[in-house]
């Protein structure tokens, strides 16, 4: 075995550049695959964090899935209805403090309940329309990102005395408001009350920035004229992986719509997947291609090395010994070119990770990113792998026409 | 005289859509410390019988027994086996291993059979490279020797694993006559103070007029086959 062994190396080494030159091949396939796979994967992470941050990761809201059933329905098996119209509903979940209570008993996470109404936003002649929510701001604090997302005051300052409102830098340009401006607000029921403006975010999405009020829970109920009542309970949970699990059981319990992240952005979840798809097809390709400089340099090796062939064979070497010279010549050529490649893209996703772009436009000039990149040394695993494998075939294939190479036809030849 | 080589109607066609015959229907016994010539034209198979009897190649009918046994019923890994442990191989041509020195060509062998230790094997190299004359090029390569040194190293190769037989297809042939003298009187050393077998395939009647029997083949087929009491021992 050690002897197959010395005897590969000699080859590979006795044919210098063209051994690098494969070895290089592969070497780059492995490295570009590797920050290829680390910035797709980075860049999937980032997004989904966002997303993840962004949203709540249960969404309960005060709708069903299906439609009530009507009393007659339960009770006879064939009717009917026509022109039938559901009776006015007070809108909100039902007995809330109840069915929060029983939420946080085994929600993994921290929740918010809230009163979401659509409104106008009327100020010096302009009227905006908005959606209001209304929200306990200790607990919202803990559960939305927006609190992280301040320009100016907070969630906190909701409470000091008056009515109060939190708006988006965006919304308060296009009123020509500003921190310590009151503001009318009008509520779908004709409710209409000032509000002082006391803290202003900018979480960088305009429908948000727009169109996204925040006002005490208390001052929402008033304004729907809808005492005690919610109508969204928001689930931040400390596993973003458990939401399908936990919406599940909430609406089990409940009855409620409970929609995790993944439902909610579920055609955005699948463009990520078909941009892996995309992403493991091209990087497959690019090792297929490093497999065959491997393919072409073993078996260049074995027609030069035909008489060596002949020469072992006619001294005792078996087929087997011939293959496995073969092979080892091309795994060898692929353990080379996956450790170099190892070396080329940790330099390369090195590199990525200095890049700094400035993103112009709607941004205010002060976001500077970086690419973010993914390290996982699966990445530089599954690449060696496939490497190594893409050798082993290219080895395989002219090491087998090797071994079953008949000596007397070189030896002939030869002579 | 007890046999070494026994073979009955050997036979060797090549397929073809018109078939080759390379060698026809040969029987012959070789015994030991025997050194025998095999003579013929171009083409008359005398190459081709020496594959067989070095079990390079199989007979297309026939059956050949080396040392008692049968051959026919050997598959290809016990058929290296046997070429690697009880035969050894001098062609026209060294066909040695460039990248290799002397010494790890003629170590080759002795390594794949994996009996003696790497000291043994440097030891004994080096002693059957010294006792044919190449005691001071053991590190060499073999582009660096003249071509009777490198057929002569191949000799040391092919005596690596004390083989009973050494095969020769025409050692001589592409050598000058000054070599051509010195691998014949190792050759015919190898008979008389080592004991081993020798066959030779040649076309050079000088060799052939000094050898204990000579084979003549035509057309794949022995026409003599004479012993020759030699005058000189």
């Amino acid at each position: 075995m050690r002897l197959i062994l010395e005897l590969a190396l000699t080859h590979i080494a006795g044919r210098g550049r063209q051994t690098i030159v494969a070895i290089l091949g592969v070497a780059l396939g492995v490295g570009f695959s590797i920050a290829m796979a680390a910035l797709m994967q980075g860049t999937e992470k980032d997004f989904i964090a966002q997303l993840v941050d962004t949203m709540p990761h249960v969404q309960i809201s005060d709708e069903r899935r299906t439609p009530r059933r009507q009393p007659a329905e339960d009770l006879f098996s064939a009717v009917q209805f026509e022109g039938l119209r559901p009776k006015e509903d007070r809108r909100g979940i039902l007995n809330p403090a109840a069915a929060f209570a029983s939420l946080r008993s085994w929600v993994p996470g921290r929740m918010a309940q809230s009163l979401r109404t659509q409104g106008v936003v009327r100020y010096a002649g302009r009227d905006v329309g908005v959606s209001i929510i209304g929200i306990e701001p200790e607990i919202e604090a803990t559960v939305s990102s927006v609190a992280g997302d301040f320009v100016e005051g907070s969630f906190d300052a909701l409470q000091a005395g008056g009515n109060n409102i939190v708006v988006g830098d965006t919304l308060a340009q296009r009123l020509g408001a500003s921190m310590g401006t009151t503001i009318q607000l009008v509520s779908p029921t004709g409710q209409s009350r000032g509000f002082k403006i006391v803290g202003q975010f900018h979480t960088g999405s305009n429908a948000r920035d727009e169109g996204e009020t925040y006002v005490l829970l208390k001052n929402a109920q008033i304004l729907s004229e809808r005492p005690n009542a919610i109508n969204e309970i928001r689930l931040r949970l400390d596993d973003p992986e458990a939401a399908p699990r936990v919406a599940r059981q909430a609406e089990a319990e409940l009855g409620y719509k409970a929609v995790p992240w993944q439902e909610a952005n579920e055609s955005l979840l699948e463009a990520l997947v078909v941009r892996n798809v995309v992403m493991y097809t091209v990087v497959g390709a690019i090792l297929l291609v490093a497999g065959f400089g491997i393919f072409n340099i073993i078996s260049t090796i074995t027609h030069e090395k035909a008489r060596d062939i002949a020469i072992l064979k006619s001294l005792g070497f078996t087929q087997r010994n011939m293959r496995r010279l073969f092979l080892i010549e091309g795994l060898t050529l692929g353990f080379a070119g996956s450790v170099a490649g190892w070396l080329i893209g940790f330099l390369l996703c090195f590199a990525l990770s200095q890049l700094e772009f400035k993103l112009s436009g709607a941004a205010v000039g002060r976001e500077i990113t970086r690419l973010p990149l993914f390290w996982t040394p699966w990445h530089y695993v599954i690449a060696s792998a496939f490497a190594l494998g893409s050798a082993g075939v290219a080895g395989y294939l002219p090491a087998r026409q090797a071994a079953r190479l008949n000596p007397v036809d070189i030896i002939r030849g030869a002579t | 005289m007890s046999a070494l080589i026994e073979a009955e109607h050997l036979t060797r066609i090549l397929p073809a859509i018109v078939p080759v015959t390379l060698v026809r229907d040969v029987s012959l016994t070789v015994g030991e410390k025997e050194f025998v010539a095999v003579t013929g034209p171009s083409g008359s198979g005398k190459s081709s019988l020496l594959y067989l009897l070095g079990l390079l190649d199989r007979p297309t009918s026939g059956t050949l027994k080396i040392a008692g046994q049968d051959t026919s019923q050997l598959d290809d890994d016990e058929l290296a086996r046997l070429r690697l442990e009880s035969l050894g191989f001098v062609f026209q041509f060294h066909f040695l291993l460039p990248e290799f020195s002397v010494l790890k060509n003629v170590e080759l062998p002795m390594r794949k059979a994996g009996y003696l230790s790497a000291s043994e094997m440097s030891d004994r190299a080096t002693s059957l490279l010294e006792d044919l004359g190449l005691a001071g090029h053991l590190d060499k390569r073999p582009d660096q020797l003249s071509g009777g040194q490198r057929q002569r190293v191949a000799v040391a190769r092919a005596l690596a694993n004390d083989p009973h037989v050494v095969l020769a297809d025409e050692p001589t042939g592409s050598l000058d006559s000054k070599s051509s003298e010195q691998v014949f009187t190792i050759l015919q050393d190898l008979v008389r103070k080592r004991g081993k077998t020798v066959i030779a395939v040649t076309h050079d009647m000088d060799i052939a007029a000094r050898v204990d029997r000579r084979i003549h083949l035509v057309d794949g087929k022995v026409v003599s086959d004479e012993r020759v009491a030699q005058a000189v021992v």
